[in-house]
Parts: structure tokens; sequence; C-alpha cells
């Protein structure tokens, strides 16, 4: 047993270690058990869920890039209540805690499955993807607009006294701008961020690969961009980050938490290597051991706290 | 399951398609006919992501298993690169694999292109069962195509198409597969290769009510079932994971448009 301390505190809930997974890159995570000990996660988020079923987007629906994978799944998800029905129930069995992260296309939507998750004892806390289009508002994202984003957060705050957890686009022209929206509308957390918006076009075809032209780029080429993202974020806002994107090791996730994370969720890393979560709740425990810190919540914003 | 394989040959087999030996014990003890494996060039960042390839040979009591693939892109070209004792980080084995049973006697197997992969370990089986067993091998020309003589070993029949006539017949797997169905020796087909081959097997076989199975190919992102970035469209206007519902298909399901 080691005597170092690796428990954080995330909104009302605490995690045995900082480690969760990215939202649809890890499914229910009842798949990944034979890689996975679900048990020493953190958390576990599940796959994005809306009002009713999804198809998802017209293939294809990814591409590999320099080091990173543009991916657009578009929500392709049973709904709220097959989630509750089928998977919820099966997963809050591990001794880990439940995030189940939602989407939808209008405030009101968002706001319907948080009530439906709300009344799951098995959920432990609701991540919001506000990087859906806006349909009343023409497609634009809720996540790039602050008064839509808060509006967002807003209802799924009224719906529910679990933890709420905004996942913020990264794509935006202040991050803290939209950080300090999500603190000020009852988020108790932030996920940082979202894939980036991005696309490819075959110079065979010369016409976009994906089926729905963009997608969100995800993995280790942009954890520079969203390194930059936590650490002023981490600087404007009192509640916690979770930090998302290209964490592949534990030297990653320390970097992130030196950056002003609180959690790290592992996304692509999983389609890499399905044990990545593992390797990084055990390279954490040992980075801490091996740099003489005996509590986790001590790196924390290290690199700026100490400038 | 994870595995880390040992290369044990790597030769080129015919234009641009590698052979790959690798020791894998554990993997190959469970493999099934049909089924692939996920592969990560140890170490290496880019490319990211895993090669779905597919099981050209299981051999079990070697501990070996062997991929047939073709260099299409930058991960298959550093694959072909590799030399024997150098390692590749294997997941697998992946996805439903060939059903085989199958009625009737008379199966035609299909394979255009680097499709004829999986289809060994696919006649290895059906012929254990007993059935008669014609393999239409398609290929560009005669520098891309494979040993024939490997099929005829377990017993096929081999009939080889080639687009310019360079070997076998000039033309196409589908017109072999007209001929087969004309006179009467084809009870069930199972066909790999490039998707607009598939699209015209399969119009075939519903056009003359036989049944049979796909497999079909698609970039990846886990193999594991949870990513849903590899979806095949359903005729019934949904998507299944080509990894984990596949990549094997009944005729009839997938929707070509």
């Amino acid at each position: 047993m080691s005597n170092v301390n690796t428990v954080v505190k995330i909104g009302k809930i605490q995690w045995k270690n900082p480690v969760t997974t990215g939202s649809g890159t890890f499914g229910s995570g009842l798949s990944m058990t034979e890689y996975v000990d679900l048990n020493r996660l953190g958390a576990i988020t599940i796959k994005g869920t809306t009002l009713t079923a999804r198809p998802g987007n017209l293939p294809p629906r990814m591409v590999e890039t320099r080091s990173a994978c543009l991916g657009s799944v578009g929500l392709e998800n049973p709904g709220v209540e097959a989630v509750l029905k089928d998977i919820v129930p099966k997963v809050a069995e591990y001794d880990s805690n439940l995030i189940v992260n939602i989407g939808g296309s209008s405030v009101e939507e968002y706001a319907e499955v948080a009530a439906r998750l709300n009344t799951s004892d098995d959920v432990d806390a609701i991540e919001i993807n506000i990087s859906c289009p806006n349909l009343k508002k023409g497609g634009l994202g809720f996540g790039t607009d602050p008064e839509m984003a808060g509006s967002v957060i807003a209802a799924v705050r009224k719906e529910t006294d679990k933890t709420v957890i905004a996942k913020l686009t990264p794509a935006v022209t202040d991050i803290t701008v939209m950080a300090k929206t999500a603190q000020e509308n009852g988020a108790d957390a932030l996920t940082m961020c979202n894939g980036y918006p991005g696309m490819a076009i075959s110079t065979k075809t010369r016409k976009p690969i994906l089926g729905n032209i963009q997608g969100g780029i995800c993995g280790p080429s942009l954890k520079p961009l969203n390194m930059l993202h936590v650490w002023k974020a981490s600087q404007a806002v009192d509640i916690p980050i979770i930090a998302l994107g290209g964490i592949l090791n534990a030297d990653d996730a320390i970097e992130y938490i030196l950056a002003g994370a609180t959690g790290v969720s592992i996304g692509t890393g999983n389609l890499v290597d399905p044990t990545t979560t593992m390797k990084v709740v055990d390279g954490i425990e040992a980075y801490l051991e091996e740099n003489h810190f005996n509590d986790i919540n001590d790196l924390i914003g290290l690199a700026w706290k100490e400038m | 399951m994870l595995e880390i394989g040992k290369i044990k040959t790597n030769i080129e087999a015919a234009k641009t398609i590698y052979s790959m030996d690798l020791y894998v014990p554990e993997i190959a003890k469970k493999a099934k006919p049909g089924q692939f494996v996920n592969l990560r060039l140890t170490g290496k960042l880019d490319p990211l992501l895993r090669r779905p390839i597919s099981l050209h040979r299981i051999n079990p009591e070697e501990g070996t298993i062997t991929m047939l693939y073709m260099v299409v892109g930058e991960g298959t070209a550093m694959m072909s690169e590799m030399e024997p004792g150098e390692t590749i980080d294997v997941l697998g084995p992946l996805g439903n694999g060939w059903n085989l049973e199958m009625p009737g006697e008379n199966a035609v197997v299909i394979g255009g292109g680097i499709g004829i992969a999986p289809l060994y370990p696919l006649i290895k089986s059906l012929k254990e069962s007993g059935k008669n067993v014609e393999l239409i091998m398609g290929a560009k020309n005669a520098d891309y195509l494979t040993d024939p003589s490997i099929y005829e070993k377990l017993g096929a029949s081999v009939t080889i198409t080639t687009d310019d006539g360079t070997a076998g017949t000039k033309g196409f797997v589908t017109t072999a597969l007209e001929d087969s169905i004309q006179a009467g020796k084809c009870d069930y087909i199972y066909a790999c290769g490039p998707k607009p081959m598939l699209r015209f097997v399969e119009q075939i076989a519903l056009n003359h009510d036989i049944p049979g199975q796909v497999s079909t190919e698609s970039h990846m992102g886990c193999g594991l079932g949870i990513c849903l970035l590899c979806p095949s469209k359903m005729k019934d206007g949904g998507y299944k994971r080509t990894c984990t519902d596949g990549p094997v298909f009944m005729i009839g399901e997938l929707d070509y448009e």
C-alpha cells in the first residue's frame, strides 16, 4: 500500500485518484474490463447521452492526422432512458464515480436529460458537452458564446444537486471568459477541453474525408494547446479542472496537474493502448513517491504558484 | 488480449503485399477464421492509432499468426520495413469472424485484391468440414497476385481473374461468380474485397437468392467497440460497428449507397 495521497475532490465527490476517461473514448467501460480494473479509476465518464436515441454521423467518422485523430461520431447513443436502464446500473457496480456526459440541441433538451439523470442514485456527476450546435440559434455551438453556454449550464444546475461539470469548447477567443461563465452559472468543475474543430481533404477524391466534413481533433498533438488553456483558466476560477487532451502517460498527466488541473481524463489514449488509464494511475503514484510529494493536491498549479 | 509479438518473418508476397509471421502464442490459441488483430508499431506516436490487419493464417501449435497485408499508407509502409526479431504490440483477436455454418455443399469463396487475406483459415475450416470450395481470386494484374497454390493444397479449386488478363481469365471476380452459379456450383458465398466488388457480389447473390457473408473493412479507432468511429451503414438505416459487430456481415445487411 502506498503512503502517498492521490485523493482529489471534484465538486461534491471525492475521487480516489485524479484519473477519469474521456466521454466517447471508453464506451461505458464495461467492454474494457479485460484491460482496465474499473475499480481503480477516479471516475468513469460514459458516452455522450441525449434525450432520445441518435444514429450518429455519416461515415467516414475518422481520419488520422499527425499524432492525432480527427473524429466525428455525432453523438451516436441510445438515449437517456436506455442509458439509465441498461448501462448506468452495471457501471455503478464498480467502486468508482460515475459521470454521465450529456448533449442536446436546445437548452430544454439539456435540462430534461439532466432531470432524468438526477433521478438515479447511481449517477455521481453530470458532464455537460457545451460544444453541441444550438439548433434554435442556427447551429452555432453553445460553447462558443458565453451567454448560450451560461444558459445551458444554469438550466442543468437547476435540475440537479449532483456535481455539474462543464466541458468547455477549446476554440474560443478567451478561455477564461468561458471558464468564469461556467463557474458563475453553477458549474462545480470544468473539463478542458473538447476536441478542436478541424477537417481533412482527400487529395485523391479532392473532397472532404469526413462524412460530416468537420470533426474534433484529439490526441497528443493538441496537448500544448490545452495546456495553455488549463494554465490560464485555473488561475481565473476557483473550481477544479479536469484536463483532457493528448494524455498518453503519467508524465502528460502530471504536466497538466502542474498547469492547474485537479483531474486528468484519458481520451484517445484509450484507443492507442486500452491499458493507458491504469498506467497513468500507477505512474502518478510513482511520480509522487519518486519526487517526495505526499499528496497529489500539492502539485496542482505548482508551475504557476511557484513562479 | 494484448501481447507483444515477435516478428519471425516479414517478406514480400506480391507487388505491395507483404506476409508477416508473428509469434503471439496466446492470440494464436484464441483466434478464429475471419478475425483480425489491431497492431501498434511499438512506441511510435505517429502513426498514432493501431492498424487493423486480418489473420491470414492461424497456427496455434507454433504459436504464430500470419498477416498478409498491403502497403497502403505510412503505417503499413513502416510495417513492411520491420525485421525479424523486432516486436509489435498486438491487440486481439478481434471481431466476429466467419460463421462456418453454411447450407449446402458448395461454397464459393471470393477474394478481391488484399481481400484474399482472411480467406485461408476460412477455406481450411470449410474443407475440414467436407465442403466443396471454389476460390475466385481477383487481382489488378499478375504482379499483385499472391501464391494461389496454398489454397489448392487445402483442396480448393482456384479460379483466377485479373483486370488485364496477365494471369487467369481477363475480367472480374463477379463474372467468375456468375459462371459458378450458372454451373450450379454455388450454394453459399463468402467474400472479402473492396466495397465496390462486395456491392456487385451482393447484387448477384441477391438476384440468385444465394445466401452468404462478406467481410468489410474500415479505418478504426479502438477495435474494441467503444469509440464508434468505424460504422458500417446498414440497410435498416442504422449503423453497426465494423470492429465488434463485424467485420463479417450477412449478404443483404450492408447499405453500399
